[in-house]
């Protein structure tokens, strides 16, 4: 698990804790953190500092992490991405198509993968339930892709609002068969282009799916953030993937598939990939937790969600309670071993934009040890700092 | 003694899957050869579909990839794409190419992406069955049209290679057949004529092939090869679209 203790957050893209014995809460508030660690990493590296919305700095992560291929289908609310991707992917030599659908889309990702390309593609939630048969492929063939949702109110065509209603399609393996996705989420801008970069490395390293969670509202934001020089495409890199199609020159042919239909073949693909998970598992937990040493109520939320309740619990502090907060930043695997009550006495609170998904990895977290309450609102509607402290209130 | 024929280095040495009297045998021979011919084996790379032919990366000896139902247009298209140096192309059925993944087969050709697409018309799903396909003739028995293919209920027989051929950015559209020898030669002159103009830059290239299936249409061998040429030809003529 990524966790660490600081005052503040160093490596943005880790997961932080932060402590009651590092010191009581900063008066400017704790969601302003990442702007003073910005301040911080810009003097020790030489980073450009600019502004841009949620939705350009995941493209922009994509391209400094040597992002190959991108291919997107229209969608609101992630259409800057794509329209920065048609910008600047052609500038450097790399691979932008507008496919004709989000079907031809993943699946070129699917193609592009297996000739070796870093490969990327983004939707929004209607897109992203299209994917989800291209999604089940590309881990079943074991291709590493990045795949971005940022999610809008549903169920259906629902609206253009900011939601977080995916959350079971994206942490339960959308699509057909027994595989997971690694889902990041990012709540802030400059964690949206950490999170990008972060993507491609995992994606590559475990061969598998890899998606970034966001929501309408990360997407269309916009915030400074540092940013590193884009890389050169990572074209050329294949020696480094022996398995990808490159033609069979001095080698055995390689072969891209999930499909095995011999007895026992099938079974033994997915052993493999429990065995991956279970690494995963693991390995790649990321959270930030706040105050979580002499907490009373723990706040449990992600993405822009976090964001509000972290100006909640930032009033509450100052108010005398003592309240903390575990904000998961990787959504499968969920950061459970955050979750080991601290006292029996402990209570949580989850918040989301959805109507008790995540809520279920809590209980799952928790195990009956200690109570977990619920505060959700979906298709639009968001819960508010008010409505929070309210609930916490009540609930102490 | 000069050797004059033998079997193509691009092919296994290993026994298929396919039905006696099948047309996949043929007509992945006639790619082998052809990709032996133009050498370039250590640089193709094919895309094997859902349907039949779904392991044919079993028989062929070069890079392959799978790719779901319908999207083998959608894989070849960005493989061609990342890697312009390799020569890539697409294996496909009626139902892959001209039902599920219509959208992906008009719009790589529309793209005019510098591929080489092998088509194969059966007129059945075979592997499902022997199901309506798109190409499925009026009147002909299927399991799903008990009472032979009506056009009210089903449609009509889609003619996907004269669609496609209205496209600016279709380069080569050619129909043939695998029901007698004569054919079968056309056939392969096609598939190379396929390939060498993706060697040569010229874009979308696809050759249709009729195929029998003697064991969905319920014919002996000897029977499909003569329904081809005495029926399906009639609806499917032979010769070059575009």
């Amino acid at each position: 698990m990524h966790a660490m203790r600081a005052d503040l957050p160093g490596v943005l893209h880790r997961s932080v804790q932060i402590s009651v014995a590092a010191g009581t809460v900063p008066e400017w508030g704790l969601s302003l953190l990442s702007e003073v660690s910005m301040a911080r990493e810009k003097r020790q590296k030489k980073l450009k500092k600019i502004l841009i919305t949620g939705n350009e700095a995941i493209a922009e992560g994509a391209l400094s992490a040597g992002c190959d291929f991108y291919a997107g289908y229209p969608i609101t609310p992630q259409n800057e991405l794509i329209a920065y991707m048609a910008k600047y992917m052609p500038k450097s030599g790399r691979v932008f198509i507008q496919a004709e659908s989000e079907l031809a889309a993943i699946n070129m990702v699917y193609g592009a993968s297996a000739a070796g390309a870093r490969a990327m593609t983004s939707s929004s939630s209607p897109g992203i339930s299209l994917k989800q048969e291209g999604i089940s492929y590309i881990a079943g063939a074991e291709l590493p892709a990045v795949i971005v949702n940022i999610m809008r109110g549903g169920p259906g065509l629902g609206n253009i609002a900011p939601a977080q209603s995916d959350y079971f399609q994206a942490t339960r393996s959308g699509g057909h068969g027994d595989y997971h996705t690694i889902v990041l989420a990012p709540a802030y801008v400059q964690e949206a282009y950490d999170l990008a970069r972060t993507s491609f490395d995992l994606a590559d390293k475990y061969r598998m799916p890899v998606m970034i969670l966001g929501d309408g509202f990360l997407g269309q934001m916009m915030e400074p953030i540092l940013v590193r020089r884009r890389s050169p495409t990572a074209r050329g890199h294949n020696k480094e993937k022996p398995w990808a199609l490159t033609g069979c020159e001095g080698r055995r042919p390689n072969i891209i598939k999930s499909f095995a239909l011999a007895e026992g073949a099938l079974e033994q693909l997915n052993l493999k990939l429990q065995q991956k998970y279970k690494v995963i598992k693991n390995k790649e937990t990321r959270f930030e937790g706040l105050f979580l040493d002499d907490a009373k109520i723990v706040l449990v939320a992600y993405g822009t969600m976090a964001r509000i309740a972290k100006s909640s619990l930032t009033r509450l502090r100052l108010a005398g309670e003592k309240a903390g907060m575990i904000r998961p930043i990787s959504l499968w695997p969920f950061p459970s071993p955050a979750f080991f009550p601290r006292n029996k006495k402990v209570k949580y609170l989850a918040i989301e934009m959805s109507y008790g998904q995540m809520l279920e990895d809590v209980h799952l977290a928790v195990n009956g040890k200690a109570q977990i309450e619920f505060l959700g609102r979906s298709g639009g509607g968001i819960p508010s700092e008010e409505e929070i402290i309210n609930k916490v209130r009540k609930i102490l | 003694m000069e050797r004059i024929f033998c079997r193509p280095e691009s092919l296994y040495d290993v026994p298929t899957h396919y039905c006696p009297g099948c047309g996949h045998g043929t007509a992945h021979r006639l790619v082998a050869g052809i990709i032996d011919q133009l050498g370039i084996r250590e640089k193709t790379i094919g895309i094997a579909p859902v349907g039949c032919a779904v392991i044919a990366y079993d028989y062929w000896k070069f890079d392959c990839s799978e790719a779901a139902h319908g999207r083998a247009l959608a894989v070849a298209t960005a493989i061609k794409r990342v890697r312009p140096q390799n020569i890539v192309f697409t294996y496909q059925g009626d139902g892959d190419l001209a039902a599920i993944g219509t959208n992906e087969t008009i719009h790589a050709a529309n793209r005019g992406e510098n591929l080489t697409v092998i088509f194969i018309n059966n007129a059945v799903y075979g592997m499902t069955g022997g199901q309506m396909a798109p190409t499925t003739l009026l009147g002909q028995k299927t399991s799903t049209t008990l009472e032979g293919r009506d056009r009210q209920k089903h449609g009509y027989p889609l003619k996907i290679s004269e669609m496609l051929a209205l496209l600016p950015g279709v380069h080569y559209i050619e129909r043939v057949s695998l029901h007698n020898p004569q054919e079968v030669l056309k056939a392969k002159a096609a598939i190379r004529q396929a390939f060498e103009n993706q060697i040569n830059n010229l874009g979308f290239s696809l050759v249709e092939i009729l195929s029998p299936c003697p064991t969905c249409w319920g014919l002996n061998p000897k029977e499909s090869l003569d329904w081809i040429r005495d029926r399906m030809q009639k609806e499917f003529p032979l010769g070059r679209i575009k």
